[in-house]
């Protein structure tokens, strides 16, 4: 295995891409009691158009999702239920870009690990299975949307863009998900869930040499086509829709504010674009800056206040929101200080400072294992090493955060999302 | 590996500091442990965010935050806990550990002093807390409180406590209500924190790579006048045998599509302090604590009647909450499929899968704490306000020894006292 040190913040990474074109990598961690698994496939809610074997498919909304339900279902029974027997704590998620299942577990890590890549990658679906989930996921759907919080994203998202998939909920509707069948699963899982399209990240008391020698003899010995994808016409710079607003039982009002940017490209660029995008926010209207102090005063913002910025494969935005009195207010004041930033720059103290606590805090996340494994798969996905982040954050410049203020924060690419308490 | 030890910096303040290379961080928290009362408990919860506003150095967030920053990113955060019948309120705080600093800076002191100051010198005016921040805050709170509605899974099992506790401490929520908050001035607040610093009992914990001597003398030197305190008592907690003779029905209803279901149980006296605790803990993770539970596997899977379905033991109190999503028409089914489920436990209906998953589950869970150092502070938290010092290793050679028998006796004890159920508006 290829090994990497990463003596800075403490890390080393074993390398192994297989044959059957999965890559693998392992975080040693002798001290811990817990392992820590993740297996998963580049493949999440907005990959609802695709093309296998020269034949274009175009499935339903949630689908992703729904398939990652029903991965827990083995010829035997449910998987689930095996890996909890097992003292393991398993899940999945599905978001925007990747499908992921997990387990964390302190006995029998390796049986787990077995399980793991078994039922992930041998897929088991039945009419009756299928229909029955229909009625799980509803519930779940319905939970999903009495959430204020989960809406006004999602709101937020719809006003952002007018193609990208990413305006579409992950866990689709209560009607898009009735037209998926026992068929559409499997044709999804062969589309994505071959080992040459995903990742297994592994951190704990392990031996990476023997991850592997799992790996190998549980999956598949060769590597499989992986479908293409596509996500519709290129984005425009403006956004679809600059407000939207909805009712809904909540006490205050809470909103969203999103900035659209350019998509990044994949690698180095990607790691960049995201360390830069995460440093502006903090300049811009993070818990140091000025304008938070400002806002905070004021009363227009409160301690839920959470800014950050997200990137998919073809779309990137910054966004920031909370509860606040007047959700305008703290708009035009963004708008105000990204103005203010564009004439007199970024104080040089506040970016030096910010700078040292946005790394420190980088280098305290790693004390989870499940940001390590997550965050390597996601920046495998994107064409970089989750750890790059340690040597490349020292390089980065207050100009480049300016500009891309300059270029982001500014009226045609932003859009406002608010849920408001309901009258009467 | 990791060394725990506990030490008494004044009389009434203690000190538990586990001594680890593993992690990236050093964690620290203070917590002052007050009884849980109706009309303390708002200005309990609002102390620690006044505190967190400013102090006589640092007279505002501006300037904390920039302090913060210069220590890589420290956080510290006011914390308000409910353990019991104790209402914990302090802060807890991560620094970055002082191998992973930049230049080989020393972080602890730093950290350790600052934590200090927020918590033992407030900017104030005239002598109080500055008007302008407590009604900053009193503000938040009481938006707080007022959006405690909006998770509504958490809501119901409020609401179900609240109905259930209506004369004991425990019905006390942990940020007190608006009642309790919105009289509160800049100079009652002083006079409650002053009482707050002198008479309640205190848990410092660290958890890092500095060893305890040095831990001790940096978290002596910021909490020096916490030694001039009075005397500090350590709060009680009640714990009712039985229900009332019939089991009370609480029903809401709100714009929701989805419904919440939750009752409450008496244990019937088992508690954290009997010896029957780590059999009450196995039961219920049987019925409701895991995914291979009575519930999950039965009234989620099996039924599809609920989205969720989950129980709790409340260890203190003595009290076990489920909670459930369903859809409004099946509250009969649910609440009799989750009763029956109840009642194949006492009759000890317990496959061998089940009883050592459930063992497995807890073991695992209880070790992994050792891996997270915010998890291993709630532990010895919920510990000490117990005033118990089992620690988790001894805890998870208990659960090995548990049987069906004894899990059965547990479930037998145990006496439905309240339901809620949250519906939606009629239409």
């Amino acid at each position: 295995m290829e090994q990497f040190a990463f003596p800075q913040v403490g890390e080393q990474m074993y390398r192994e891409k297989l044959p059957n074109g999965l890559s693998v990598f392992v975080f040693p961690k002798p001290e811990f009691q817990k392992g820590y698994a993740f297996f998963a496939t580049n493949y999440g809610g907005m990959d609802m158009r695709f093309c296998l074997n020269g034949e274009w498919q175009d499935t339903p909304a949630g689908v992703a999702h729904f398939l990652e339900h029903k991965m827990f279902d083995t010829k035997d029974g449910n998987a689930l239920q095996d890996l909890a027997a097992n003292g393991a704590s398993p899940n999945a998620f599905t978001s925007n870009a990747i499908t992921g299942y997990y387990f964390e577990s302190t006995e029998k890590f390796e049986e787990n690990l077995r399980i793991l890549l078994s039922f992930v990658s041998v897929p088991w679906f039945t009419r009756e299975s299928v229909d029955k989930e229909q009625g799980i996921i509803g519930q779940e759907i319905g939970m999903i949307e009495d959430d204020p919080d989960w809406k006004v994203f999602m709101n937020l998202m719809a006003a952002l863009y007018r193609n990208h998939p990413v305006r579409v909920s992950v866990a689709g509707s209560v009607e898009s998900i009735s037209h998926i069948t026992a068929d559409t699963l499997y044709a999804c899982h062969k589309a994505f869930y071959d080992p040459a399209n995903m990742v297994l990240c592994v951190a704990g008391p392990v031996d990476p040499e023997h991850i592997c020698e799992v790996a190998r003899e549980i999956l598949p010995k060769e590597a499989g086509p992986i479908a293409a994808k596509d996500y519709g016409p290129q984005e425009p710079p403006r956004v679809a829709q600059e407000i939207i607003e909805e009712r809904m039982e909540v006490s205050t009002p809470i909103f969203q504010l999103g900035y659209k940017g350019d998509a990044l490209a994949q690698g180095q660029e990607r790691l960049r674009g995201e360390l830069v995008g995460e440093l502006a926010m903090e300049v811009l209207l993070g818990s140091s800056s000025p304008l938070y102090a400002k806002l905070y005063r004021e009363g227009l913002i409160n301690r839920n206040f959470a800014y950050g910025c997200e990137s998919y494969p073809g779309c990137f935005f910054l966004c920031a929101g909370g509860e606040s009195k007047d959700p305008e207010a703290v708009r035009a004041a963004v708008a105000g200080e990204a103005d203010r930033i564009g004439r007199d720059g970024v104080d040089g103290r506040l970016w030096e400072r910010v700078k040292k606590g946005v790394y420190g805090n980088k280098v305290r996340g790693l004390n989870s294992f499940e940001n390590l494994c997550v965050g390597q798969a996601q920046a495998f996905f994107a064409g970089h090493d989750y750890l790059d982040f340690a040597g490349m954050f020292a390089s980065i410049t207050k100009e480049e955060a300016e500009k891309l203020i300059a270029d982001y924060v500014t009226e045609e690419r932003t859009a406002l999302s608010v849920v408001r308490p309901k009258e009467g | 590996m990791s060394q725990v030890t506990r030490r008494e910096l004044f009389p009434g303040v203690w000190l538990r500091a586990v001594h680890t290379n593993k992690f990236k961080s050093a964690y620290l928290s203070v917590t002052m442990l007050a009884p849980l009362d109706k009309t303390t408990a708002g200005p309990n919860a609002l102390i620690p965010a006044v505190l967190r506003r400013g102090t006589a150095v640092h007279p505002d967030m501006e300037s904390l935050s920039a302090a913060l920053d210069e220590l890589y990113g420290g956080a510290i955060e006011p914390s308000v806990r409910k353990k019991g019948e104790s209402q914990c309120v302090g802060f807890v705080a991560s620094f970055l550990d002082d191998a992973y600093t930049l230049k080989g800076e020393k972080i602890l002191e730093s950290a350790a002093a600052l934590l200090g100051e927020i918590l033992l010198n407030p900017y104030t005016q005239d002598g109080h807390f500055c008007p302008d921040y407590t009604a900053g805050e009193k503000q938040n709170l009481i938006d707080r409180i007022r959006g405690q509605i909006n998770d509504k899974r958490t809501y119901a099992t409020q609401r179900l406590v609240q109905e259930m506790c209506r004369y004991e401490a425990f019905g006390v929520d942990k940020l007190g209500d608006e009642e309790s908050v919105k009289d509160i001035t800049p100079e009652s607040l002083w006079q409650r924190y002053q009482q707050l610093l002198r008479q309640s009992a205190v848990e410092v914990y660290y958890c890092g790579s500095a060893d305890p001597d040095r831990v001790e003398k940096a978290l002596r030197s910021a909490l020096t006048p916490l030694g001039e305190g009075g005397e500090r008592t350590a709060p009680d907690c009640e714990v009712r045998l039985t229900a009332g003779s019939e089991s009370q029905f609480v029903t809401e209803a709100m714009d929701v599509t989805q419904g919440k279901l939750a009752l409450g149980f008496r244990t019937g006296g088992q508690t954290c302090w009997e010896e029957s605790y780590p059999a009450l803990t196995m039961f219920n993770a049987i019925f409701g604590g895991t995914t291979l539970s009575k519930l999950f596997m039965n009234v989620r899977e099996k039924l599809s009647l609920c989205y969720y379905a989950s129980s709790m033991l409340e260890k203190q109190k003595g009290l076990v909450l489920v909670s459930s999503g369903i859809e409004f028409d099946k509250f009969e089914t649910a609440k009799n499929e989750i009763l029956a489920q109840l009642e194949a436990i006492r009759r000890g209906e317990i496959e061998s899968w089940e009883l050592e998953g459930a063992r497995r589950t807890l073991i695992g869970g209880h070790l992994s704490t050792l891996d997270d150092q915010g998890r291993q502070e709630e532990f010895w938290l919920g510990q000490a306000a117990a005033g118990l010092d089992t620690t988790i290793e001894e805890l998870c050679a208990q659960f090995e020894a548990v049987t069906a028998q004894q899990v059965a006796e547990c479930a037998q004890k145990l006496e439905l006292d309240t339901i809620y159920f949250l519906k939606g508006k009629e239409g």
